[in-house]
């Protein structure tokens, strides 16, 4: 019989992935871009989103990272249009983590400061949990899947940065109640910027697209400061 | 189905501080666990055998502290577990926010020999 002692840990499970978003991040801001984590459930409308949101960039690069389980179809989409876009494959993950982030910005070239969209895998569960080094979670939600979906799904809702309500051209032949939804989003998330789009109009996008400028641009001005504090602190 | 890859991980920091701690073989893992950390304890049950043989952790017993989410009302300070597609606090009535309580996922301690 051997003794038994007790070890105390209190380390939580997610620091390492925590730990790891961090140096994402930071690389990122290196190179004056802005992380944008896109979240929705399969069919939500993320990689249209990404489309319509691109389009209305004035100055920021697009560089975009497509979460797929398998495939590689939203990819050689966004890369028709000219998009700088790279692919990872899950096979069966349902989320991204940052290991796989580091791994891919790591190999990236970064030639102008912009915004890095990374569309997460269609799951409105587990891509909350993970922090992947974005500076902002986007979540595209629909009024196709119902107004409860705060309700049901409150740890997404809580954690956006910004949230698309997508597929509002159809409103008219729902039955989404918009009080409702938004009461939930509002319980979970008090100053949560909420835009109204539709993929198929186009609506909505350019305030969306104008709202992330002006993030990205906040970004690169305090790097711009913080790199300039730094070099003279050498001198 | 997210829990396979976290299970690994558990195993990993398990048999890394037991092998810091002098230990031959983890006996026990003690996890807290948030009803709001969108992870499964049946999973990582589930998970767990497969992963830990021919590991230290092989055999080992995990046992998982659960913990409710709970949300605060800004009205009346009152903490409180939410009902079903509301989030109004059972006093007041007053929607309540969002806590940390509910979201630990942390591994509390182990047990080696």
């Amino acid at each position: 019989m051997h003794d038994v002692k007790k070890v105390d840990v209190m380390e939580g499970i997610l620091d390492e992935n925590d730990h790891i978003a961090g140096h994402v991040k930071e690389h990122m801001e290196d190179h004056g871009i802005l992380v944008v984590n896109e979240m929705g459930s399969p069919g939500a409308g993320k990689t249209t989103s990404l489309k319509n949101i691109i389009r209305h960039l004035k100055s920021a690069k697009p560089y975009v990272i497509e979460g797929d389980i398998e495939s590689d179809l939203d990819t050689r989409d966004l890369r028709g249009l000219g998009i700088k876009t790279f692919q990872i494959n899950t096979f069966g993950n349902c989320h991204l983590d940052a290991p796989m982030i580091h791994n891919m910005t790591g190999n990236m070239e970064f030639d102008e400061k912009g915004i890095l969209f990374i569309e997460n895998i269609g799951n409105l569960v587990c891509p909350a949990e993970f922090s992947i080094g974005e500076h902002l979670k986007m979540l595209v939600s629909t009024v196709t899947e119902g107004s409860d979906k705060p309700y049901k799904y409150p740890l997404a809702f809580e954690k956006a940065d910004l949230i698309l309500i997508n597929k509002v051209d159809l409103i008219p032949y729902l039955d989404f109640d918009e009080e409702f939804f938004m009461k939930g989003v509002r319980a979970l998330n008090k100053n949560v910027p909420v835009f109204k789009v539709s993929g198929k109009t186009g609506e909505g996008f350019a305030e969306v697209a104008a709202w992330l400028e002006s993030r990205a641009s906040e970004l690169t001005d305090r790097g711009h400061h913080e790199g300039h504090v730094h070099k003279h602190s050498h001198e | 189905m997210h829990e396979y890859p976290i299970t690994e991980h558990i195993v990993k920091m398990s048999e890394k501080r037991c092998r810091e701690a002098g230990g031959r073989k983890v006996v026990t893992i003690n996890l807290v666990l948030g009803e709001n950390s969108g992870f499964v304890p049946e999973s990582i049950h589930m998970y767990f055998d497969l992963i830990a043989e021919g590991t230290l952790c092989e055999g080992a017993e995990i046992t998982i502290k659960r913990i409710g989410t709970k949300l605060k009302c800004p009205s009346c300070g009152e903490l409180f577990t939410r009902k079903p597609l509301s989030f109004a606090c059972p006093k007041c009535g007053t929607d309540g926010e969002p806590t940390d309580t509910g979201k630990e996922f942390y591994i509390e301690s182990i047990e080696v020999e």
